[in-house]
């Protein structure tokens, strides 16, 4: 029945759409252009100029004869006009611009077409080999200046990002499936008020908590580790992971436990051979939640980690205070952060979505 | 499967395996501290070890558990597929809430109290007044656009042929930190300054000057900057209300737009008498969880302003006043404030899970 519907679309419609789509597209492909292009071409135009536009440039010159007289109005190309109006260019009828080139004694008249210009920039990977780098870079600014500078170290980062996030995100998970399972399906005090608890953190702000976490850290020596942040990472996420995979476990049938049981396996046999295989769906929808908000997490990863063993976001950030005005590596940086998680994001959408559908109280 | 729930284990294995996990743990995080200098050992090390011991552990207090004489075995078991999360959880997350409520009565390092002198700072201070004023201006701006705009796509992507295609863009910033999208806004908002011959970089001076205009440096015009730096924010998080909205919209049955039709009703008064009825729970849930996350804004004021220009917002002043003026007590007071304001949404969670369902 929709595709009915949809065989006739608004034209309204459509317009809007594509505008907006565009208006929404065009900030990331700005950036991506842009880490890809020469720095002093940064400097110089903006990323806009490498797709194909129409610009005026000059196709060619025409030497005119020495004897033609240049105080009265004279023909070139089958014009005529006086010298000053040369030397302010003339438009022919054929589209092109004819311009006197310099003083009266050059007698050089240079030609300008309004043209095509194709994908015309000098493409380079020198800006991501900067930002990955953390030895001494340099490079030349819009006016050929060169500056030199030390390099983000980029690629440590990226591996920082990977050790705190893949554990961030799979402890958090093995934590909350055990206490989902538990909380739907076994008996013991304090259940429900336990479970109450859960809820009611769903939306507590993590501020709240950083301040004593540090403290405790300091004591503990934990400050600057991975072991830290996914201590940190794991309570911050687990309302939410406890409350998805609950909502998801209740709701598996009572026949597949109450058969493991008659078979004589003990509850661990039944979490780890039937409750997590059936749970995958909702594992991977928290996966993917959890993993792209410690992924982009700068708060938590400023707070625990300071300087040590810098995370993407943090580097960036520094980046960002540091050489604010570098877009060069800035993009570069920017874009090397987004990799991972826009291939995460778009090769498991659908798990993305379903996550957030149900994770729409989180805090 | 096997006969587990009749036998204890072997005492001497279980020992060994007690042994064992704790070797493995504490092992691991020692060794774990000494390899900073191969960087990509390290990180395979602290992958598999961060997952492998989380396990053992669990298997290893499982083991523990099953041990345990029958009366209480069952008891013991679900401490222990519990206990874990909920020992995090108060360690992280409970335990925090009073510990921060304490020192908020405290002075700047936690020595003596103070009474409500931090609170008194948080509602008078001029700093703290213009961040309350931008938080304001976040969450009414920020949320209404956020919200306004996801209903919007969401509508019109439902009669498009590529909705899809168009979702995905729209929702893609998602995926994007916000210190990257900081640094997308900065590149968009750039300006090179006043003189001779100054081509504009920035794609927002470039259409500004090819009208005739006059480039700005945007991020510096007092107040309106503030509307500058919640673009981002409407960037980032227009996608989420779209998706959550238009799974709503999709929900609406046929029949209903149908009968509307038959009865002459156009698309606007379908949209405004039936769609936005029919939708308005999950309005309301999606505005609430944008107005709490614009009240917790943090990143994209660090990275594009820091905070400066007249920028501020709650969450900086936070991280401010802990970290750059040393004071916990002022700190502290801050948290509790966004906690406070939080509340009405946690009781109203509360209120609508007990009514939902009860635990089985």
């Amino acid at each position: 029945m929709s595709k009915v519907k949809k065989a006739r679309v608004n034209p309204i419609v459509a317009i809007v759409l594509i505008i907006i789509v565009v208006a929404w597209t065009v900030p990331t492909f700005g950036v991506f252009v842009t880490s890809w292009r020469d720095s002093r071409d940064i400097y110089a135009s903006g990323w806009w100029t490498v797709l194909p536009h129409k610009d005026i440039v000059k196709t060619g010159e025409i030497i005119i004869d020495k004897d033609i007289p240049l105080d009265a109005p004279f023909e070139i190309e089958g014009t005529s006009a006086t010298f000053q109006q040369w030397r302010e260019g003339v438009q022919l009828e054929d589209g092109r611009t004819l311009r006197w080139y310099g003083n009266k004694r050059t007698k050089k008249v240079e030609v300008f077409e309004n043209k095509w210009i194709g994908f015309g920039a000098n493409l380079t990977t020198q800006n991501y080999k900067d930002v990955l780098t953390g030895g001494t870079i340099t490079f030349e600014d819009g006016n050929g200046n060169t500056i030199t500078r030390q390099g983000n170290n980029f690629a440590d980062a990226v591996l920082n990002s990977i050790a705190v996030s893949i554990p961030a995100t799979i402890i958090p998970i093995l934590i909350a499936a055990f206490a989902a399972y538990a909380f739907a399906w076994m008996e013991f005090p304090g259940r429900k008020p336990l479970f109450i608890m859960v809820v009611a953190l769903l939306v507590v702000p993590l501020q709240i908590a950083l301040i004593p976490i540090l403290r405790d850290y300091t004591r503990w020596g934990l400050n600057g580790t991975y072991v830290g942040m996914w201590l940190a990472h794991t309570g911050f996420g687990l309302p939410l992971a406890v409350y998805l995979l609950y909502n998801y476990i209740s709701n598996l049938p009572r026949d597949v436990f109450e058969s493991a049981y008659l078979d004589g396996a003990s509850p661990f046999t039944t979490f780890v051979r039937l409750v997590l295989p059936l749970s995958i769906p909702a594992l991977a929808s928290f996966a993917i939640f959890q993993f792209l908000w410690v992924w982009n997490d700068y708060l938590v990863a400023l707070v625990f980690l300071g300087d040590k063993n810098r995370v993407v976001t943090a580097a960036l950030a520094a980046m960002v205070g540091e050489k604010g005005q570098d877009w060069h590596v800035l993009t570069a940086g920017a874009f090397m952060s987004m990799i991972i998680p826009l291939t995460v994001f778009f090769s498991l959408q659908r798990y993305f979505v379903r996550g957030l559908m149900a994770g729409s109280v989180k805090g | 499967m096997s006969q587990d729930i009749e036998t204890n284990r072997n005492p001497v294995i279980l020992a060994a395996q007690v042994i064992l996990t704790i070797v493995v743990l504490v092992g691991g995080f020692i060794l774990l501290q000494h390899m900073q200098s191969v960087k990509i050992l390290m990180t395979i090390f602290a992958v598999l070890w961060g997952l492998g011991s989380t396990a053992l552990l669990f298997f290893t207090l499982n083991m523990i558990a099953e041990s345990m004489p029958r009366k209480i075995r069952a008891t013991a078991v679900a401490f222990v597929f519990a206990g874990p999360a909920v020992i995090i959880l108060l360690w992280a997350l409970v335990i925090p809430t009073l510990r921060t409520l304490r020192l908020s009565f405290m002075d700047a390092n936690a020595r003596s109290f103070v009474g409500l002198a931090n609170y008194k700072f948080a509602f008078t201070n001029p700093t703290m007044l213009e961040a309350f004023r931008n938080n304001l201006l976040w969450m009414i701006f920020g949320t209404f656009f956020c919200v306004t705009l996801g209903i919007i796509i969401a509508v019109l992507a439902d009669k498009s042929r590529h909705e899809k295609l168009f979702k995905s863009l729209i929702f893609m910033p998602m995926a994007i930190s916000f210190v990257g999208a900081g640094v997308i806004w900065k590149f968009i908002y750039a300006y090179k300054g006043e003189g001779f011959n100054v081509t504009e970089i920035g794609l927002l001076n470039a259409i500004v000057t090819a009208f005739g205009g006059k480039a700005q440096a945007w991020l510096l015009i007092p107040f309106w900057n503030n509307f500058f730096l919640i673009i981002i924010m409407i960037w980032l998080q227009t996608g989420y209300a779209m998706v959550i909205l238009s799974s709503a919209i999709k929900a609406i049955p046929g029949e209903i737009n149908e009968a509307a039709r038959v009865d002459g009703a156009n698309s606007f008064t379908i949209f405004f008498k039936i769609t936005i009825p029919y939708i308005m729970p999950t309005i309301i849930t999606v505005t609430t969880t944008i107005l709490i996350f614009s009240l917790k804004l943090f990143d994209i004021v660090r990275v594009m302003t820091g905070g400066n220009f007249g920028t501020n917002v709650i969450a900086n002043e936070f991280y401010l006043r802990q970290f750059t003026y040393g004071n916990s007590g002022q700190a502290s007071a801050i948290a509790i404030i966004l906690l406070i304001v939080i509340v009405p949404v946690l009781i109203y969670n509360l209120k609508d899970f007990r009514g939902r369902r009860t635990l089985k």
